[in-house]
């Protein structure tokens, strides 16, 4: 069975490309447009995996980060942050909120899925 | 009238001023002053007038018509003067802690012993008649009340008069000596002369109203009645021998009584407790004259009329209500001229024995050595016993004075002649005043001779004329020289007694005071004093520092001085007051500072008068000579000292407040920095997004050149639209710069707006049936032309048209547009039936990127700074643009632009 990777963007353009990517890699991809959705889709299908904007309309990266985190039953769930935020505060906090790891807007694609399997593999 | 009845009125009276004065020191105590208000000033200044007002007036007027009034009309035109002259010997007495008018004229003139004497002897001479006519005023209105015989009449054991002169010693004793220093206010005194003056108004006015409007049948009435008396004409006219002289001179003397007597000296500066309240004195203190006048002329018309001669016109007031069987009243009418009596008795008491312990008793004390030194302990009460003896002392002369030869005297002619005495106050005190030239013996010659001349032309014939001297004296003159007779000095003859009397007295005084201060030099201290005096207002705040004083003064022999006299809590007090003032510790050296020495005098200036104060420091300091030139210069440096210390808080007021607006303005600027930082950071963060899309799908494509073409167009055609929105992010950062920095310029012409609506809304026609969005527009027919930037105004309405679209439901979205003219201003506006705005937000949908600090929700997308610009586009109008908007329910996006000519409307930013 494929692992599950949730995205979370409010771009189409960027879950067009995310989306590409990773399931050429071999992922079960499953996409959600904000923060509410995206919290759903987490609890129903438990993906090993999210990769998670941080400005989106509604409810944003950080607090699906602090409530998957918070949450003793998704335990197993790791997030990954992706967002143009690029200052140091906006790392440190996603960090203190729990989530595992960071990549700036734009990216490397290459080097994306090399992170993403590392982060799996660990 | 029964006897005991108005005596128990008399003395209940005097038992309610005791409760009030008792009352009003509670008060005081307590911090919550009675006298502390201009309206309790403005009545004790009312001592003014006494029972020479109550009874004597309408006496007067009953003699001699108008003539009565000139001791009110002087009075009033003093008023005026109040604020110059009243305000600056208040402020004098104050900084010189001054008590009497005796302290006031020998303070001015070097704190010269003689001087104070003097004054208080004229003072003696002048008021101790004056008093002793009110205690007969009191005396003969109880005889006409119980119908009795006068009080000098009876044995001294049957006279009234004396009992109440010792009670009212009692009062004054009791109120008046609190404490040592003079200076200090006696409140409860002073509330109780307030009471007296308005029981003193209500009582006349009320006998007034009776006989205006009781006994006759109004004013009109009473003058109608008059007209058919061709005997009583003279109450009415200023007829052919009407006394012009003495209107003059009377005009003039109560000019000066009314700040050169002794009880209005006490009143008016002693008792001052703000500067401030005489500005209200100033309309109130006339008022009260006016009133209290109000009914002389009725009342003597009316007594003349139904009483006539058989009657002595002087108890008219109490008479009327008495024929009338109206005996309250004639006891209330009895009440006030004890009240208007009674407070002239205690000030003046109370002034007249300050003067004495002060300027007769304590000089001798303090020059004899052999005495001080016996006294050196006990200092403190024998002072306030010296001063109740005199008050004693004083009611006794006046009693006295009363049972001897007040008989033979009306109670006119002896305020009158006391007026005539504190006049010759008037050329050392004004003088003194405002003529630094005013030297010592310039005073104590014009004083002394004025005294004498008084003396001679004024009070010698009145007591021939009551039979107390041989008529000769008056008819050949003094030694039978007819060229000293005293009422046709050097054969001056054409004048009537009182200006003979005046032009003499007055006269002589002025010209020694003139001429003693051009013949003889004047001393040191005394120039010092001068300068002080005549320039108070220059020097009150600098008293201490700018008080000329050379030598050397030992710390011990001031701190025991100070002992001797205040006792050593109180001592110890002023020298911890004094240390605090100027920041000085007395303890460090042996040698005093020279401001202590003046600091020291000024003190004891309040306890034993300025004379003897002077005479008590000079004895503990070897003072050295000083010359006029240094006064002069002390004086300035010190008055330029002070200058300069004002100049540099000022000026350190200003920095300080300049710095605040630095520190402002540097707030502002690191908070636009802020605002910068964020905005930068917003734009790249804005810039990112596209750009992750077209670099991801970029690598995607290079590195799987195995994608089917169907994937491969959608790839290709997002990297486009990403761009295009790079493109369009980029020129609307660049266009708002050019709005945020001025440098945006609109290109003005006349347009026809429908024609630019209808542009607009064909632009969007293939996104609207696109998204199948119905469209309505309403535009206004035959609009006029308006002056606009076609380009700019066409992208505000390009833009809001564009979020309308953008934000109204697929398939059930409605635009509703329309155009039109209101009030002579265009309005435009877009509905749509989007999802709405939150309120909350709302306030920021205009902001560049409508971050609020830290924002991590986005705002809907692609609205990035389309709306910012359509702002400030709008703004360049000279119009607003605004929105309305209900969650659910969609928002209403509207703007006007004034319909404004060519040259009103801004071209530049």
């Amino acid at each position: 069975m494929k692992p599950k990777i949730l995205i979370v963007d409010d771009d189409p353009s960027i879950l067009l490309s995310l989306d590409f990517l990773l399931k050429k890699a071999g992922y079960e991809i499953f996409i959600a447009r904000d923060g509410a959705e995206a919290l759903d889709i987490i609890r129903r299908e438990m993906p090993v995996c999210v990769v998670l904007d941080i400005m989106m309309p509604q409810v944003d990266g950080y607090e699906v980060c602090r409530q998957v985190k918070s949450d003793p039953l998704l335990a197993t769930v790791k997030i990954v942050m992706l967002s143009a935020k690029s200052r140091e505060t906006d790392i440190r906090q996603a960090m203190e909120l729990g989530a595992d790891h960071y990549i700036t807007k734009p990216f490397a694609t290459k080097k994306f899925l090399e992170e993403i399997s590392q982060l799996l593999a660990d | 009238m029964s006897t005991w009845w108005v005596l128990a009125f008399s003395f209940g009276y005097l038992a309610l001023l005791f409760g009030i004065a008792f009352q009003a020191e509670r008060y005081g105590r307590k911090g919550k002053s009675l006298v502390a208000n201009p309206y309790v000033y403005a009545l004790s200044l009312a001592v003014y007038c006494t029972a020479w007002t109550y009874y004597g007036s309408v006496g007067r007027a009953a003699q001699g018509g108008m003539q009565f009034l000139a001791v009110y009309t002087g009075a009033s035109l003093m008023i005026p003067l109040f604020w110059t002259v009243l305000r600056k010997i208040i402020r004098v007495s104050k900084v010189q802690r001054l008590s009497t008018i005796a302290d006031f004229i020998s303070g001015r003139y070097g704190k010269n012993i003689s001087l104070g004497i003097l004054v208080t002897v004229v003072s003696l001479f002048g008021i101790i008649p004056y008093i002793s006519i009110q205690l007969k005023a009191i005396s003969s209105s109880f005889a006409v009340l119980t119908g009795t015989d006068l009080g000098i009449q009876q044995g001294i054991g049957h006279d009234t008069a004396l009992y109440i002169a010792i009670g009212l010693a009692a009062f004054t004793i009791l109120f008046g000596t609190r404490t040592i220093e003079t200076t200090e206010r006696h409140e409860g005194m002073v509330t109780a002369i307030a009471v007296e003056s308005i029981i003193k108004l209500v009582a006349f006015l009320s006998i007034g109203l009776f006989v205006t409007f009781s006994l006759f049948d109004g004013p009109a009435a009473i003058f109608e009645q008059l007209l058919n008396r061709p005997d009583l004409e003279h109450l009415l006219v200023f007829n052919t021998d009407f006394a012009y002289g003495e209107w003059f001179w009377v005009n003039l003397l109560s000019m000066g009584a009314v700040i050169l007597l002794p009880r209005q000296f006490q009143v008016a500066v002693v008792e001052n407790v703000n500067e401030k309240h005489l500005s209200k004195a100033m309309w109130l203190f006339p008022l009260y004259l006016f009133l209290i006048n109000l009914f002389v002329l009725p009342i003597a018309a009316g007594g003349s009329l139904l009483l006539g001669k058989a009657v002595d016109a002087d108890t008219y007031v109490l008479a009327l209500p008495l024929a009338a069987d109206r005996p309250w009243l004639a006891l209330l009418t009895y009440i006030g001229g004890f009240s208007a009596a009674t407070s002239m008795i205690i000030v003046s008491t109370i002034a007249i024995s300050t003067m004495i312990s002060n300027n007769l008793l304590m000089p001798v004390l303090v020059g004899v050595k052999l005495l001080q030194r016996r006294l050196a302990t006990h200092f403190t009460p024998f002072l306030l016993y010296s001063r109740r003896l005199s008050i004693v002392l004083v009611l006794l002369l006046a009693y006295a004075y009363y049972r001897g030869v007040g008989e033979f005297y009306s109670l006119v002619s002896i305020g009158l002649i006391s007026f005539a005495a504190v006049a010759q106050f008037a050329p050392a005190m004004l003088g003194g005043l405002y003529w630094k030239g005013g030297t010592r013996i310039g005073a104590v010659l014009g004083l002394s001779s004025g005294f004498v001349l008084w003396f001679y032309t004024l009070v010698l014939p009145s007591m021939a004329g009551a039979g107390l001297l041989p008529q000769s004296l008056l008819q050949a003159g003094l030694f039978g020289w007819s060229w000293l007779r005293p009422t046709a000095l050097f054969g001056l003859d054409t004048l009537d007694f009182l200006s003979h009397g005046m032009f003499w007295s007055l006269g002589v005084n002025l010209l020694g005071y003139v001429f003693g201060s051009f013949a003889w030099p004047q001393g040191s201290k005394e120039r010092n004093q001068a300068e002080v005096f005549v320039d108070i207002f220059r020097y009150s705040t600098v008293y201490e520092s700018s008080i000329v004083w050379k030598g050397t003064a030992y710390m011990p022999d001031l701190r025991s001085l100070l002992e001797q006299f205040l006792g050593k809590e109180r001592a110890r007090q002023a020298l911890v007051d004094f240390e605090k003032k100027y920041e000085i510790d007395t303890k460090a050296s042996q040698l005093a500072d020279p401001r202590l020495v003046t600091y020291a005098e000024k003190i004891l200036a309040g306890v034993i008068g300025t004379g003897s104060a002077r005479i008590m420091v000079a004895s503990v300091v070897k003072e050295e000579e000083i010359s006029l030139e240094e006064v002069v210069n002390i004086l300035r440096e010190s008055q330029q000292l002070l200058l300069v210390n004002r100049e540099l808080r000022r000026k350190s007021v200003e920095l300080k407040r300049a710095t605040q607006q630095l520190q402002l303005a540097n707030n502002k600027l690191l908070q636009q920095d802020e605002l910068k930082d964020e905005f930068l950071y917003t734009v790249t963060h804005e810039l990112r997004t596209p750009l992750t899309s077209i670099r991801a799908l970029s690598e995607i494509l290079h590195d799987n050149p195995d994608l089917d073409e169907a994937q491969r167009e959608q790839f290709l055609s997002t990297i486009v639209k990403e761009t295009e929105r790079l493109t369009r992010l980029i020129s609307q950062v660049l266009d708002l710069e050019m709005y945020e920095s001025g440098k945006q310029q609109l290109d003005c012409s006349w347009c026809s707006v429908a024609e630019l609506v209808e542009e607009s809304v064909a632009t969007v026609q293939q996104l609207i049936a696109e998204k199948n969005i119905q469209l309505q527009l309403a535009l206004q027919p035959n609009m006029p032309e308006l002056w606009v930037d076609r380009d700019r105004f066409t992208q505000v309405m390009l833009n809001l048209l564009g979020n309308a679209i953008k934000f109204v439901p697929e398939a059930a979205g409605r635009i509703q547009v329309s155009a039109y003219f209101l009030d002579g201003d265009f309005k435009f506006n877009v509905s749509d039936n989007g999802k709405g705005i939150d309120p909350a937000l709302q306030p920021y949908i205009f902001d560049k990127f409508f971050q609020a600090p830290n924002q991590t929700k986005r705002k809907p997308k692609g609205s990035g700074l389309g709306l910012a610009i359509s702002q400030r586009i709008i703004a360049l109008h000279q119009g607003s643009i605004w929105v309305e908007s209900q969650p659910g329910k969609g928002s209403r996006f509207s703007f006007t632009i004034p319909a404004s000519s060519p040259e009103n409307t801004s071209h530049e930013a």
